[in-house]
């Protein structure tokens, strides 16, 4: 039976992510219920409120540090992880479903020979394993899985889980020096994409389709996703013409999003591209063709043209922004 | 050099998935399958990488008799010799890249494509397994691969940007969309994949740590409400919008 439970800290510039902290906040709920121990690792070189971990609910913080650790080193992460679950015994270890954790968790997860899961939106530990809930086939099933082996790893999708507001409790940062890493494999460069706001990452996504007509019309998304500090998306049609870059494809095939709201602008609301944002909290669709598909997914529609609709409505929602 | 990459049959994307009687699997009447989307960037890399370097490519799969139609479509792009690893058991992620590391090494293979995910169990992690269970190096979503020497530098796809990644051979790379064009299998090739034989090593049952407890349709959503048919409809919109669903 497990007894101790850990949650990797993801930090990019020495900011940690918010997907950790809810990532923090579940794991708390669970660990209080059955008396566990809750503890955090964080790796990298300066990392900024590590103790605010502590409002949402692990007591203590490992940050360990070199400043070659700064950037993401699949090598040098992997075994300090894997170092760390070994030295001081954990039995359940969770990652957020970010670039970085898809790709840490089953490194340490093999070093560790034990059972691994991905995107999970529901978990809940049992005396004869870990349940899982997780989308398959791009989300138009849900799978439950029982992992089984003594250790456990998973990662669990952004925004499912609620980090709430941190209590006033501060974490132990442990500061733990780490000396040559193994860096094989390791970050050289960093480029940023041209998008102010990531479509992964974004809690407002304003996404266009084939409906915009043409790149020089996506100025309008993006008006209105300047004006909710949304980011922007696309459908694939618009990313195969070179309307957009693939980076904002949210789809199948591009990437999967479940922000507290999300708008689609004429965009039909093909299979593939419900796959990625049919987990949206809250959906508006914006169309003419009132049988699009887009209209049987979403929260509110309106059936009508964009470009007579959005002007109003970045007029509308400036107003009460102001 | 040798050169393998991983392919994964699964249902065509548009399929529509329904849970066969047992719960714990998808009812495949009318289900089509299809080489996962992600591995045709493998299989592209794999080839393009041959045509540079010279070397032989091997592509594997594992999974049933079926496979071998993901199999033979790797080969009329071009791709040398395919192994099944044949089962009809459901094999877990690490059971697979368990697999996959033993036939690699078997294989003496130093460069391994994998797709970032197969689009049926979304999982995303087979290749970064096998890769850790060979001891690679491994660069997981990649959109740039270049190769100089034995030196490995890839663009991976990061939240917001790229991250740029430097490694040495041996290694195990993830592909993503944006890497290549996939080529179209020319009619000498599908003709040329028609005479190679698949090797076949049947394997034995797998020791998975993960279990399947079942399958379930997500709560469909209640149906929306169509506010208006046009600009007039706005101000509800932003009603709706902060009161109901207190998001702005
Ligand atoms: C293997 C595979 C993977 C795929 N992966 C993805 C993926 O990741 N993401 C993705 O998005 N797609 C994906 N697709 C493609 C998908 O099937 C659709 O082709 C695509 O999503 C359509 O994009 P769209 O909605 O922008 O265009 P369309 O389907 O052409 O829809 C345009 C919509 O705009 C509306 N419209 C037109 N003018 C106006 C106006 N003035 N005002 C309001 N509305 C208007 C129309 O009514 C229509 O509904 C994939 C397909 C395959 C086969
Ligand atoms: N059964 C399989 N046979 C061969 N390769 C596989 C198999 N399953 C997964 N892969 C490879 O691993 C990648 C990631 O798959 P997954 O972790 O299942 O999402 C796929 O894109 C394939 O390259």
């Amino acid at each position: 039976m497990a007894n101790k439970i850990l949650v990797f800290i993801e930090q990019r510039n020495g900011q940690i992510k918010k997907s950790s902290l809810e990532a923090i906040k579940a794991a708390s709920e669970i660990a209080k219920k059955q008396s566990l121990l809750l503890e955090a690792v964080a790796i990298g070189n300066e990392i900024d409120n590590l103790e605010v971990s502590g409002g949402f609910g692990t007591a203590k913080v490992t940050h360990l540090k070199n400043s070659e650790l700064e950037n993401y080193s699949p090598s040098a992460y992997a075994n300090l992880v894997y170092e760390f679950i070994k030295e001081n015994d954990f039995d359940v270890i969770l990652f957020s479903n970010t670039s970085i954790g898809k790709d840490l968790a089953p490194r340490v997860a093999a070093k560790l020979d034990c059972g691994v899961v991905t995107d999970c939106i529901f978990f809940d530990l049992l005396p004869d394993g870990l349940v899982v809930t997780r989308p398959i086939y791009g989300g138009k099933t849900l799978l439950d899985l029982k992992i089984a082996s003594p250790r456990k790893v998973i990662t669990l999708r952004p925004n499912v889980f609620n980090a709430g507001t941190p209590d006033e409790n501060k974490a132990d940062v442990v500061i733990t020096n780490v000396t040559e890493p193994n860096l094989s494999t390791k970050t050289i460069d960093l480029k940023k994409s041209e998008g102010k706001i990531d479509v992964a990452e974004a809690d407002i996504i304003v996404s266009g389709g084939r409906g915009i007509k043409g790149p020089e019309h996506f100025k309008l998304v993006e008006e209105l996703a300047d004006t909710l500090g949304a980011a922007c998306g696309a459908s694939r049609a618009v990313v195969d013409a070179g309307w957009r870059s693939h980076s904002e494809q949210v789809g199948q095939t591009g990437k999967t999003v479940s922000p507290t709201l999300y708008i689609a602008l004429g965009i039909s609301g093909a299979i593939q591209h419900l796959a990625g944002m049919r987990s949206s909290k809250y959906i508006v669709a914006i169309n003419k063709d009132k049988d699009a598909p887009i209209f049987q997914v979403a929260d509110y529609g309106i059936v009508g043209d964009l470009f007579e609709v959005v002007p109003t409505l970045i007029s509308e929602i400036k107003k009460i922004k102001a | 050099m040798k050169i393998a990459v991983c392919v994964n049959h699964v249902p065509d994307t548009a399929a529509k998935i329904n849970i066969s009687s047992d719960g714990k699997s998808i009812d495949n009447t009318g289900v089509t399958y299809v080489v996962n989307p992600y591995d045709e960037f493998a299989i592209e890399e794999a080839l393009k990488t041959k045509e540079k370097f010279g070397g032989d490519t091997i592509a594997i799969s594992l999974g049933n008799e079926s496979n071998k139609e993901t199999l033979r479509k790797a080969l009329a792009m071009g791709i040398d010799n395919a192994v099944l690893l044949k089962t009809e058991e459901y094999y877990d992620s690490l059971s697979v890249a368990k697999a996959l590391a033993a036939e690699i090494k078997a294989q003496n293979s130093g460069l391994v494509f994998f797709g970032k995910q197969s689009v049926d169990f979304d999982n995303s992690i087979v290749g970064q397994l096998t890769a850790e269970l060979l001891n690679y190096n491994c660069v997981s979503v990649v959109v740039e691969f270049e190769l100089k020497e034995n030196k490995i530098i890839a663009d991976r796809e990061i939240e917001g940007g790229k991250e740029v990644v430097e490694t040495l051979l041996p290694a195990v790379i993830t592909t993503q969309k944006g890497l290549n064009d996939p080529r179209y299998a020319s009619l000498k090739g599908i003709m040329a994949a028609k005479k190679k034989v698949i090797e076949e090593k049947t394997l034995a049952k797998p020791n998975n740590f993960t279990e399947v407890i079942g399958m379930k349709k997500p709560a469909p959503k209640q149906p929306g409400k169509i506010i208006g048919t046009d600009s007039s409809a706005v101000p509800e919109l932003v009603r709706l919008l902060r009161e109901e669903a207190k998001v702005i």
